[in-house]
């Protein structure tokens, strides 16, 4: 039996800027089951980001159910969304959105000081334990401006990580990166999902959906197509073939 | 809520991290209290002077000059009625019973030689009440009495000017002097009275028997006033009324007629003197509160301008799953413990001012605990509602509109 994890029923959001109504969504129904990795494609403005929102409890819909867990939020109160964010949701943006002048640890720190739960003894010891998995323990101690794009999305996931939430929700996590960090940023999304974290991530590129299970096309605030991925490729293989830089280097110097 | 020492904690750090902020909002507290309170102290200050002046003019005094003190009026054929007499001064003595002290003033200007040199001054003939009159003192040496008075004795009591210029090393007490050629013999100093605010040097004079004033050194039939102390302070309308009633007696004044003499009295002095004050402490107490509310609007301002960034961070604090009342107390925290700050700070360096000003540079200047209360509460209060109200606007978000706010 599929456990669905997030269910939206005929969700909308609209925007009222002056006398124009901007409808971001339209009505949209989708349902993600426990351990998915679904990458949510689509044209820019055709409302995958505020689609995200909705699911990361960042915002609120116009109309239509979200469930949670099977569990209806409407009726959440703003507290009992920022429990939500808190304990079940870590969400990745495309700019980061890292506190300026606070080291990475602390960063990845903020979601376990709003802990209310009293699950983590040891804080710190948490964080660094996320920083490590993402592969950052070496920089610990650096302030977001001392860190390249990639260190700081990855900071950005060890933050969404730390709580041990079962959902990530990441908006163009690779939007601001080359193509060899992107792949390998995407490699520590199926590295998680591995580990039974359902993964919703929106992408521009064809190339990051090919690393989901499962691609959903949205276009004017409405899914459009929804398929499974067959062919599915394994970033971290895909990692291991790449050049590295160093190579890369060699290769250009050949040519000339 | 989170634990206060997390929430502390976080506020501290906060303010940390934003160094510059926070000085520059401590910095607008400061000024604002302290320039207040020294402001306000700088006018308590001046009025306190005025008083202490005032009141060492005398003691409930009074004082009667010859002369109508209307400019119209029927002009007298007999120049003796405008004039005063020592016998006036004696009437007065007899048959007034509010008044506890009279003295005639004869005053003439004096050329003085004696001693190192010569100087010119004022010399007064007076009784020997004059100096409870007026609540002097002696320095060293006695003052003239009663029968100095009959004898019209060439006795001299000297104020610390005369004795600056003409015996700045010698004990004056006995030594001669001769006034305007009379010579005469120092028997009293008069007690320093020091810089006084009307802009007299009040220690530079003489003072001989009233008597000998009145037929040695001047014309020797009229004097120039007559200083008299009401028993007390509530007795000083009385003893005026008094004063008028026996003047007018010993002028011969038919009732209608008008006086031929002016009163003036201490408490006329107080009034005039304290209506002054009004305006200048109305005027210090305008700068203050321009200077407090300057103050305020720099408070505002360095607290609205870092909103942009705060929101920005409410936003990520909101999305990682901080309710808005963490965000609430964090910042009224860092709001309240700046402001507290810089408030403190602020009443440290008014009383730091204020002692220099007040022994460097010799000015009164007076601390007022109400004023202090007032600066530090709206200095504070500005810092807290600036500093929580942009906060509370941005935690009221969704925490996607704050990430977004620009
Ligand atoms: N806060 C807002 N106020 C008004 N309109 C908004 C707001 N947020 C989004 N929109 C509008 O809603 C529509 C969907 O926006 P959304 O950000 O979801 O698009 P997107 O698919 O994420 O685009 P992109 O790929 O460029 O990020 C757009 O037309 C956008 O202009
Ligand atoms: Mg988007």
């Amino acid at each position: 039996m599929m456990e669905r994890v997030i269910e939206t029923r005929k969700v909308t959001k609209h925007y009222l800027m002056g006398d124009l109504c901007v409808k971001a969504l339209r009505g949209v129904d989708l349902t993600v089951n426990r351990g998915e990795f679904v990458a949510i494609m689509g044209a820019s403005g055709s409302g995958k980001s505020t689609l995200l929102n909705v699911i990361g409890c960042l915002d609120r819909p116009t109309s239509g159910q979200y469930l949670l867990d099977g569990v209806d939020t409407s009726g959440f109160s703003r507290d009992q969304y920022a429990e939500v964010r808190n304990q079940r949701i870590g969400f990745v943006f495309q700019t980061f959105n890292l506190l300026p002048r606070t080291t990475a640890l602390d960063n990845v720190e903020l979601p376990l000081f709003y802990d209310r739960t009293g699950k983590f003894n040891d804080p710190r010891a948490a964080a660094v334990e996320s920083l490590e998995r993402v592969g950052l323990g070496d920089r610990m101690h650096h302030d977001p401006s001392e860190l390249s794009g990639g260190q700081r999305q990855r900071v950005a996931m060890a933050r969404a990580l730390v709580n041990n939430p079962s959902i990530i929700l990441a908006d163009e996590p690779t939007g601001n990166l080359d193509s060899r960090t992107s792949v390998d940023v995407l490699s520590v999304f199926q590295e998680l999902n591995e580990q039974g974290i359902t993964v919703l991530l929106v992408t521009h590129e064809t190339d990051i959906a090919q690393y989901a299970k499962r691609i959903v096309v949205m276009r004017d605030g409405l899914i459009v197509s929804d398929r499974q991925v067959w062919d599915r490729r394994s970033a971290a293989q895909d990692l291991e073939a790449m050049p590295s830089h160093d190579e890369m280097v060699e290769l250009v110097a050949e040519g000339e | 809520m989170l634990w206060p020492k997390r929430l502390l904690r976080v506020a501290l750090k906060g303010l940390i991290k934003n160094r510059m902020r926070s000085l520059l909002t401590t910095l607008g507290v400061i000024i604002g209290v302290a320039s207040v309170i020294v402001m306000v102290g700088i006018g308590a200050g001046a009025q306190a002077d005025i008083e202490t002046q005032i009141s060492s003019l005398g003691t409930n005094m009074l004082m009667a000059f010859p002369g109508a003190s209307r400019h119209g009026g029927v002009s007298r054929g007999a120049g003796s009625y405008n004039k005063m007499t020592l016998d006036d001064a004696e009437a007065i003595r007899e048959r007034a019973e509010y008044i506890s002290a009279v003295s005639g003033v004869v005053r003439s200007g004096a050329q003085v030689i004696g001693g190192t040199g010569d100087w010119s001054t004022g010399v007064m003939g007076v009784s020997p009440e004059y100096l409870e009159i007026r609540a002097w003192g002696l320095e060293e040496g006695k003052f003239f009495d009663e029968r100095d008075i009959r004898s019209r004795a060439k006795v001299a009591v000297v104020g610390a000017t005369i004795v600056d210029e003409l015996f700045p090393n010698e004990d004056p007490i006995g030594q001669k002097i001769r006034i305007n050629k009379t010579p005469f013999r120092i028997v009293g100093v008069l007690e320093e009275k020091g810089a006084s605010g009307f802009g007299r040097d009040e220690d530079d004079t003489i003072l001989v028997p009233v008597t000998t004033g009145l037929y040695r050194l001047s014309g020797g039939k009229y004097i120039n006033m007559i200083f008299v102390s009401a028993r007390s302070l509530e007795d000083s309308e009385a003893a005026e009324e008094e004063l008028r009633e026996i003047l007018r007696q010993e002028h011969r004044l038919n009732p209608g007629e008008e006086d031929d003499f002016r009163i003036h009295s201490q408490a006329e002095f107080i009034e005039m003197a304290t209506e002054t004050q009004e305006v200048m402490t109305l005027l210090l107490g305008a700068v203050a509160a321009v200077s407090l509310i300057v103050g305020g609007i720099g408070i505002m301002n360095i607290m609205l301008v870092s909103v942009t960034e705060r929101t920005r961070e409410i936003g990520i604090r909101l999305a990682v799953g901080a309710r808005s009342s963490d965000i609430l107390v964090q910042f009224l925290t860092e709001s309240v413990v700046l402001s507290l700050l810089g408030g403190t700070i602020g009443v440290l360096l008014a009383y730091i001012l204020t002692t220099v000003l007040n022994d460097a540079v010799g000015m009164t200047t007076i601390i007022q605990p109400g004023v202090v209360a007032i600066a530090f509460g709206f200095a504070a209060a500005i810092g807290v509602f600036f500093g929580y109200y942009p906060a509370r606007k941005a935690a009221m978000l969704n925490p996607i509109d704050a990430l977004r706010y620009e």
